[in-house]
């Protein structure tokens, strides 16, 4: 196995381009080394993304944060800013692992280890996020929704990294929420996760919302009919009911250790729910942004 | 292919090893440098017996590449006594008979450490939550909870009384 750290992205994407065998982008490593100790993959070319500036910084500007890939969960946990505008992608990012595991996990490394029930990218996507994917050709930019299209696949050509999310500007008015259901009540995979962010008029009846499920499916999913359940209301008790009918309804699950498959579908309508008041009252600012 | 050369700092003393690529920073501490206090336990990142701070945040070393820690300030078990003198983290551990087998101990003591760090008057939950990922299978992490709580009052007591020792999230 080789190991490099280059310093700008589009050394590490030709680097990983370069590559004929398998090949590893390394940012917290908490899921890849791993995989490489337990031999799920054995890779020729490791690519350490955390010398490059940009993988690692959060910079806040008018069209709002942008977060580096490889910013741990813990530096997201200490950014005051960050946390007060985006509580809920803050604790979804903050619920992967134990102490140790965030001081080095990633969301970036979350959304490409490619599994359906990472905790923040359902975050991500209810946020409305947009993944910076760089190659040594060039930029572009993906809403996260798209970047998984399956158990461990993603829509990343050889060579392409993601370097950063950008998130939109946060406007007044607005909350966002994350919760999973788990047996236990700390580390451990969620069985079903749901995040929402909305945002409402200053009379309090929603104006936009994004809803997002994790591991109910192949890949997190943004789930647009839940939205629509709340959109023009003030999360009254018909709003619930629908969205949470609708989050039910957009579940594919399967049968596992953790949960049935109606367990889940259950589950997810019942999380919706919850997450949306969670977020709502945050909209209202009700409840402490600093969870 | 050649190995790496790797200059760091452990426990405040410049050091530095050659390792292979896949060789973690917990193969590297144990086997290269001889610092066998930091323990294996999993390997996955799960039990936190392996904890060691890298540039001051915890981390398990089963989880780190040794290469990666080029240039980096890593403080280990080795490293909480002065000589003979214990931390106090290890005097309260001993008081409080916070240990069994031991194996899982320096990771607590590492772990409690960094957690004191950062917040000097924790209260119970939170020194529940910042150890969850350090597993004990003697204790019932009672006494260990306990051991911390005080370890951080006595400390406490010990600082002088400045504006930094002001009030922490409920």
């Amino acid at each position: 196995m080789r190991y490099e750290a280059p310093e700008t992205l589009e050394r590490a994407s030709q680097l990983l381009a370069a590559e004929t065998g398998i090949a590893r982008v390394l940012a917290g490593g908490t899921d890849l080394l791993v995989q490489i100790k337990s031999d799920v993959i054995d890779p020729i070319l490791v690519v350490d993304i955390k010398k490059i500036a940009e993988t690692r910084e959060i910079k806040e500007t008018s069209a709002g944060f942008h977060i580096g890939a490889a910013v741990t969960g813990a530096e997201l946990k200490e950014h005051a800013k960050l946390r007060a505008a985006w509580p809920g992608l803050v604790e979804a990012a903050n619920l992967i692992g134990s102490t140790q595991v965030q001081g080095r996990a990633t969301m970036g490394g979350n959304l490409c280890n490619g599994s359906p029930a990472a905790d923040s990218v359902p975050g991500l996507i209810a946020a409305g996020a947009k993944a910076i994917i760089v190659s040594a050709t060039g930029r572009r930019e993906l809403p996260v929704e798209d970047v998984m299209i399956g158990v461990r696949k993603l829509a990343l050509a050889k060579g392409e990294i993601i370097a950063a999310f950008q998130l939109p500007a946060r406007t007044p008015h607005s909350g966002d929420a994350y919760l999973r259901f788990i047996p236990r009540t700390e580390m451990d995979i969620a069985v079903v996760g749901c995040g929402i962010n909305l945002t409402t008029d200053a009379s309090g009846t929603i104006t936009a919302a994004r809803v997002s499920l994790g591991a109910v499916a192949e890949r997190p999913l943004l789930v647009a009919d839940a939205a629509k359940a709340i959109i023009g209301t003030k999360l009254d008790a018909a709003a619930l009911d629908k969205l949470a009918t609708a989050a039910s309804a957009a579940c594919r699950p399967i049968d596992d250790k953790r949960g049935t498959k109606d367990f889940r579908i259950k589950i997810a309508g019942v999380l919706a729910r919850r997450t949306a008041e969670n977020a709502y009252a945050r909209a209202q600012g009700k409840i402490g942004k600093n969870h | 292919m050649a190995k790496h050369h790797v200059q760091t700092t452990v426990n405040g003393d410049a050091v530095e090893f050659l390792c292979e690529t896949d060789e973690t920073l917990l193969d590297c501490l144990r086997n290269n440098l001889g610092l066998t206090g930091t323990k294996e336990g999993c390997g996955t990142g799960d039990c936190g017996a392996c904890s060691v701070t890298v540039d001051g945040r915890l981390v398990c070393s089963c989880l780190v590449l040794g290469v990666e820690t080029s240039g980096k300030k890593i403080e280990t078990i080795e490293g909480l006594a002065k000589g003979d003198e214990l931390h106090i983290l290890q005097t309260k551990f001993l008081e409080h008979a916070a240990l069994q087998c031991g194996v899982c101990t320096p990771g607590f003591l590492v772990a409690s450490k960094a957690l004191l760090a950062k917040n000097p008057n924790p209260t119970e939950t939170e020194v529940r939550y910042w150890l969850a990922g350090n597993l004990c299978r003697c204790t019932g992490y009672d006494k260990i909870v306990r051991a911390v709580m005080d370890a951080a009052q006595d400390m406490q007591k010990a600082k002088p009384k400045t504006k930094t020792n002001t009030k922490q999230g409920a």
